[in-house]
């Protein structure tokens, strides 16, 4: 068993970076997780010699990780809603020249300035590709402190094994909360470096250029067809979900983070009330697991959706489950936090008032 | 490789090329691809002045370079190095993460007028004013020359381009921005100077500025940055003689030669 703590969502995330081995980190304050930047700017140099570097805008921090990660080191960032919009033409040019990298987004509301409140309304940037071109990040989603620990350490790792960016969606809740934490035990500093670094021609091999930029049509084709390769065996080998009570469910409800943590302790409260409802937790958001919905959807008589956004994962809860049975959605908007009551209430507004047939 | 017939009326005589003859040629690390430039361009004389250096201090395999978006943007198809490839702008931030990253290797960014003095402003400024420890090859033409000649920050006044037809106004259109002069406030930047390379003189001036500014990084002085008051025959719609009389004539003017700021001194 690892060392366990009780931490803020942040500090156990800005913990876990430096126990994972991380080579730099490059950022810029915004509420509500730039206790990351601090915890680091304490902790991390002195420890393992991690490099810690406040940048003077989301726009720098993120093409410096394009530098450091182009050297075969580990690099990442936090940031929130905002400034992860600052830094969609990085990620675009990381994705298109195959780096890896960790990016963390602590979605604050939106749109604009928004609030500091938690919120899940970077969804769709984060799942969809908010750069230009066709490229996705692996997004992983976590819905409690040990989670927000435990991703940054697969977080690194899938990142190396895809060359693509991996992306952790949180949301201020999940940054600012405190829980108990197990950590893991500290991995070193690689001190070795893959051979398509730019660390320094090789005497006695070719010179690497990392870019994203390939004139010919035929040739940028060819590198879109490598990257679609690379999204399809993700979608094979990193589908990521949690289910529970889904064998004699009559409904379902599902979330993702924040949204899947309301949604859990909702379905305790129904199955208190004598509903039979279990849950589907997607753990990664990219891929998505459309098979779990697919194959429960024709044994259940709904599935509510309960997200803190105008409704955006329920286009790939209804583009797995298509006409197999009914999706609603209950949700909250700008920061404001849906609790178990309400969810009920619009379940039994949605699925037994009417007699299920809105 | 091409071979060239000499008119009839001009003897050749092929005994004398010998290597101890030899007075010049394309440094090794300068690929053999042709140059995509256009003629009379000064990219071509920056490039091979770098990879010169780079062949005499025998750091090939310690080198890493970050070119651009503009005219440069293929600078890694002719120069024999590991090299990234940046957003439009972003070189110094790519630059700060490589040679943190590796703080004993030399790391240089290679970057237009418009790359770096006008949407990369920010990351310039403040990789200078952190001090990093690498260097900023500044090209400035006065004019976007990849999207073909539009305004550029440095565009002098009066001087015509796509988007300032009528010649730039200043009053609307704002003043020519002395990027290198700001750069030399700034207390973390070591060595910024101002060369040109339209004559073989300005050429072999350059090639020395260039030297110190290696010996800086070597030495770790801080921010090295050397600007090349270049020419753009194409876009200023001139043939490479005039646009070479153009750079002694109204560019240098504006943007005098020499240096602005060496270590430990003004």
């Amino acid at each position: 068993m690892g060392e366990v703590r009780l931490m803020k969502g942040n500090e156990a995330l800005a913990e876990a970076l430096i126990r994972a081995g991380a080579d730099a980190y490059f950022g810029y304050p915004i509420t509500p997780q730039s206790e990351v930047i601090e915890y680091l700017s304490l902790e991390a140099n002195k420890r393992t010699g991690m490099l810690v570097l406040q940048a003077e805008s989301e726009v720098a921090a993120i093409n410096m990780i394009y530098g450091a990660a182009a050297t075969g080191r580990r690099a990442c960032t936090t940031s929130s809603s905002p400034g992860i919009s600052l830094m969609q033409e990085g990620i675009s040019y990381i994705s298109g020249a195959e780096l890896p990298c960790l990016l963390v987004n602590i979605v604050r509301g939106g749109p604009g300035l928004g609030t500091i409140q938690p919120s899940q309304a970077d969804y769709f940037q984060a799942t969809k590709g908010g750069g230009h071109g066709d490229y996705h990040l692996l997004v992983l989603a976590p819905y409690n402190v040990q989670e927000m620990v435990d991703f940054v350490k697969l977080g690194f790792d899938l990142a190396e094994k895809y060359r693509n960016p991996v992306m952790i969606l949180a949301d201020g809740a999940m940054g600012q909360m405190m829980e108990k934490v197990e950590l893991f035990e500290p991995i070193p500093r690689k001190t070795e470096f893959p051979d398509w670094a730019t660390t320094g021609k090789p005497n006695d091999k070719e010179r690497r250029i990392i870019t994203s930029l390939y004139i010919e049509p035929e040739r940028m084709e060819v590198v879109n067809l490598r990257l679609q390769a690379k999204y399809r065996q993700m979608e094979k080998e990193e589908v990521r979900f949690q289910t529970i009570n889904t064998d004699d469910a009559d409904y379902i409800f599902t979330g993702f983070g924040l949204g899947s943590r309301i949604a859990m302790k909702s379905m305790e409260v129904a199955r208190e009330k004598g509903y039979k409802v279990g849950l589907i937790r997607p753990i990664s958001v990219y891929p998505f697991p459309y098979s779990i919905y697919r194959e429960i959807a024709p044994r259940v008589k709904g599935i509510l959706d309960i997200e803190l956004n105008a409704g955006q994962m329920i286009e790939d809860v209804k583009l797995a489950v298509g006409d197999k049975t009914r999706v609603e959605f209950y949700g909250r908007m700008g920061g404001m936090i849906p609790t178990p009551d309400d969810v009920i209430e619009n379940f039994e507004k949605f699925f037994i008032n009417n007699g299920g047939n809105k | 490789m091409t071979t060239y017939n000499a008119p009839e009326e001009v003897p050749v005589n092929f005994d004398i090329v010998k290597d101890e003859y030899l007075i010049y040629k394309k440094p090794k690390t300068l690929t053999d691809k042709p140059l995509h430039y256009c003629p009379g361009c000064a990219h071509g004389t920056v490039h091979r002045i770098l990879m010169e250096i780079v062949d005499e201090m025998n750091i090939q395999d310690q080198i890493v370079g970050i070119a651009p978006v503009g005219c440069s943007v293929f600078a890694y198809d002719y120069m024999n190095i590991d090299i990234q490839e940046a957003a439009h702008g972003r070189a110094c931030a790519l630059a700060t993460g490589v040679k943190r990253m590796m703080p004993d290797k030399y790391v240089f960014t290679y970057q237009g007028d418009g790359d770096l003095a006008s949407i990369g402003t920010a990351e310039t400024i403040h990789a200078a004013n952190r001090g990093e420890n690498i260097l900023v090859v500044f090209i400035n033409n006065g004019v976007y020359g990849m999207t073909s000649g539009q305004m550029a920050p440095t565009t002098l006044p009066g001087m015509v381009t796509t988007t300032s037809p009528y010649g730039r106004d200043v009053k609307t259109q704002g003043y020519p921005l002395k990027i290198a002069d700001l750069l030399a406030q700034l207390p973390g930047v070591a060595y910024v100077s101002r060369q040109s390379v339209h004559t073989q003189l300005n050429v072999r001036k350059a090639k020395k500025a260039f030297q110190k500014a290696f010996e800086y990084q070597k030495q770790k002085l801080g921010f090295c940055m050397i600007e090349i008051v270049g020419n753009c025959p194409s876009n200023w719609k001139m043939t490479p003689l005039e646009s070479n009389k153009f750079v002694e004539e109204k560019m240098i003017p504006y943007y005098p030669l020499g240096d602005l700021k060496v270590p430990g001194g003004k």
